[in-house]
């Protein structure tokens, strides 16, 4: 028996489980984004600046999510500043300490790029168009700003699975591949949220959404690769899922998730968006999935001590 | 600087009487189970059932009986925390709340503690959870307050058979090893001790006599620090961070080789 069947659940459930997707999400769609942002073309703005948006959005809900799930919401600010001496607080080997600087430099980021596609939208608004705003949208600091973004953006998307492996809970602690597996899946929602957003706001000019498809279906490739070798690695734990997280894993986040969005593709050669839309919710809804069967499966183990057995 | 202090806990004169779990609730002021509405664990005759923020000391009951129940055993444990030498839960707490102290114990900093939870999952032997009653981590401080002014933990004051016995680990080794030997000599071959010497977390300031394997009390045959999946984990994700960024640059250079190829309408160069 792994020795970690001995430990205690920390009871991070729903909360968590939103954080950690639309976290991802939001990591996932500010990367592609600033990608679209440096090397893509004029009509592609319409979708970076969707994207920003939705990674602003994401990382202010972020925020509430981990507040809310404290058990002391109000002493948040503990994770940043040591309470008893005022200094600052971080642990270089602790994900969670990393990620709350993690998550604060990302927000600082998607905010500047979120003003900077508002001002873009909104040239009849005033102060979106003062020096200071201008300033951001030059070349130097646009470029400076999708970067650092997207190393953070990146940081967000994988950090999360390192933290669940970084403690000595069953299935989390059992394999080293979970951050690499919610990284992957954060960069196929992300694609995902942009696509259905692109298709709700009309928005996305078709080039961006082709290359979009094109990116996501790799990526979920890459991710149905990683979520398997994550099971072998997992040895004799893997077989804590011979129940219904199993088949939830299964047939949701594999089934639902992967193969029948790769396949409702395949033979569309021109594709059009409507089953790139039909095929992006179905991502989502594996990533979440994901993310619900990985906390969910665990939270529930807890040996207590060989209590009565056959002798 | 005081000497390392901590409890040796013989196992084999443990009688299940649960005076260490009663002593260090009222010492410790610890709440009842639901408000008082006390569940019953309905399969075993210990009801306290784990270790958690209101239940520092845990009398654990094996009860091991043949399926017909003409044969059997009991193994009594009372569980606490291990005050690890190298401890998880400090290792990991993000806010600074978990201190070790001059008595190299680990003691949790209520007023610093934001409820996280995260040294929960990092305990390898499921010790600490969330005191309703303040609502934050809580677990032994192995009675840090009495400590500081010379006395003995509650539990083990309370012991009625000296099962648990508090001292310097010093001492506490000596008397352990002296306990083995003699019951060796007596013919019982599977006494050892857990967590001793340094071959886990450093050793366990709160260690053990048994008379089985670990796994039999509940207990991690080799715990491990949790940050031991730190470096793979993180350089793992690195990497695919790098194979998915350049995947979205090979399919953004495959749309500008395309287009080149064969322009589309709607294109904008
Ligand atoms: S037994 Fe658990 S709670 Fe106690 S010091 Fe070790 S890791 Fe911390």
């Amino acid at each position: 028996m792994s020795d970690t069947f001995f430990t205690g659940s920390p009871h991070w459930a729903w909360w968590i489980i939103l954080y950690f997707f639309i976290g991802g999400i939001a990591g996932g769609a500010f990367f592609l984004s600033a990608l679209l942002h440096l090397f893509g073309r004029p009509v592609d703005r319409p979708l970076v600046r969707l994207g920003y948006y939705s990674a602003f959005v994401g990382v202010i809900l972020s925020g509430f999510l981990l507040t809310i799930d404290l058990d002391r919401p109000l002493r948040f600010w503990h994770m940043l500043i040591e309470s008893n001496t005022g200094r600052p607080m971080f642990k270089a080997w602790v994900p969670m300490s990393v990620g709350s600087w993690g998550l604060l430099l990302f927000g600082l980021f998607a905010f500047l790029a979120a003003l900077t596609a508002l001002s873009e939208d909104r040239p009849d608004v005033k102060w979106l168009q003062s020096a200071p705003v201008r300033a951001l949208r030059g070349r130097g600091a646009a470029a400076t700003i999708a970067v650092l973004g997207s190393l953070f953006g990146f940081f967000l998307a994988g950090y999360t699975g390192v933290l669940l492996a970084v403690t000595n809970r069953p299935i989390w602690a059992d394999s080293t591949l979970l951050g690499l597996l919610f990284l992957v899946s954060a960069a196929s929602t992300g694609a995902a949220t942009l696509i259905l957003l692109a298709a709700w706001r009309r928005a996305g000019h078709p080039a961006s959404l082709d290359w979009l498809g094109w990116f996501d279906r790799r990526v979920l490739v890459l991710e149905l690769l990683v979520l398997i070798a994550f099971l072998i690695t997992l040895g004799s734990v893997a077989r804590a899922f011979l129940n219904w997280w199993g088949v939830l894993l299964l047939v949701g986040v594999v089934g639902i998730g992967i193969v029948v969005p790769l396949l409702m593709e395949r033979g569309h050669k021109v594709r059009a968006p409507r089953h790139l839309v039909r095929s992006a919710a179905l991502v989502l809804l594996g990533g979440f999935l994901l993310r619900v069967v990985v906390l969910l499966s665990s939270n529930q183990i807890h040996v207590l001590g060989s209590g009565v057995t056959g002798r | 600087m005081p000497e390392p202090m901590g409890f040796y806990t013989d196992t084999t004169v443990c009688i299940g009487c649960k005076a260490c779990e009663v002593a260090c609730k009222e010492w410790n002021q610890l709440p009842a189970t639901g408000g008082g509405r006390h569940e019953m664990s309905g399969d075993s005759y210990d009801n306290t059932q784990r270790l958690d923020g209101i239940h520092w000391r845990h009398v654990k009951f094996v009860e091991q009986f043949s399926e017909d129940r003409n044969d059997g055993r009991w193994l009594m444990m009372s569980d606490v925390c291990k005050h690890c030498v190298r401890a998880p839960c400090l290792e990991v707490c993000p806010t600074g709340a978990i201190i070790r102290t001059e008595f190299d114990t680990v003691v949790i900093q209520s007023d610093a503690c934001n409820g996280c939870r995260l040294c929960i999952a990092a305990c390898p032997f499921g010790v600490i959870d969330i005191n309703p009653a303040s609502d934050t981590a809580q677990k032994c401080t192995l009675c840090y307050d009495r400590l500081q002014v010379g006395m003995e933990p509650a539990c083990s004051q309370a012991c009625p058979t000296d099962s648990i016995r508090f001292g310097t680990i010093r001492e506490l080794k000596q008397q352990a090893e002296t306990r083995v030997r003699q019951l060796h000599q007596l013919g019982e071959r599977r006494a050892r001790l857990y967590g001793a010497d340094q071959k886990f977390l450093g050793g366990l300031n709160s260690f053990y006599l048994l008379v089985d394997e670990p796994e039999t009390y509940g207990l991690p045959r080799s715990p491990r620090m949790p940050t031991r999946n730190l470096l793979p984990s993180a350089l793992l994700s690195t990497a695919g961070a790098v194979v998915i960024a350049l995947l979205g640059l090979v399919g953004l250079r495959k749309r500008l080789m395309d287009d080149r190829a064969e322009p589309r309408e709607d294109a904008d160069v």
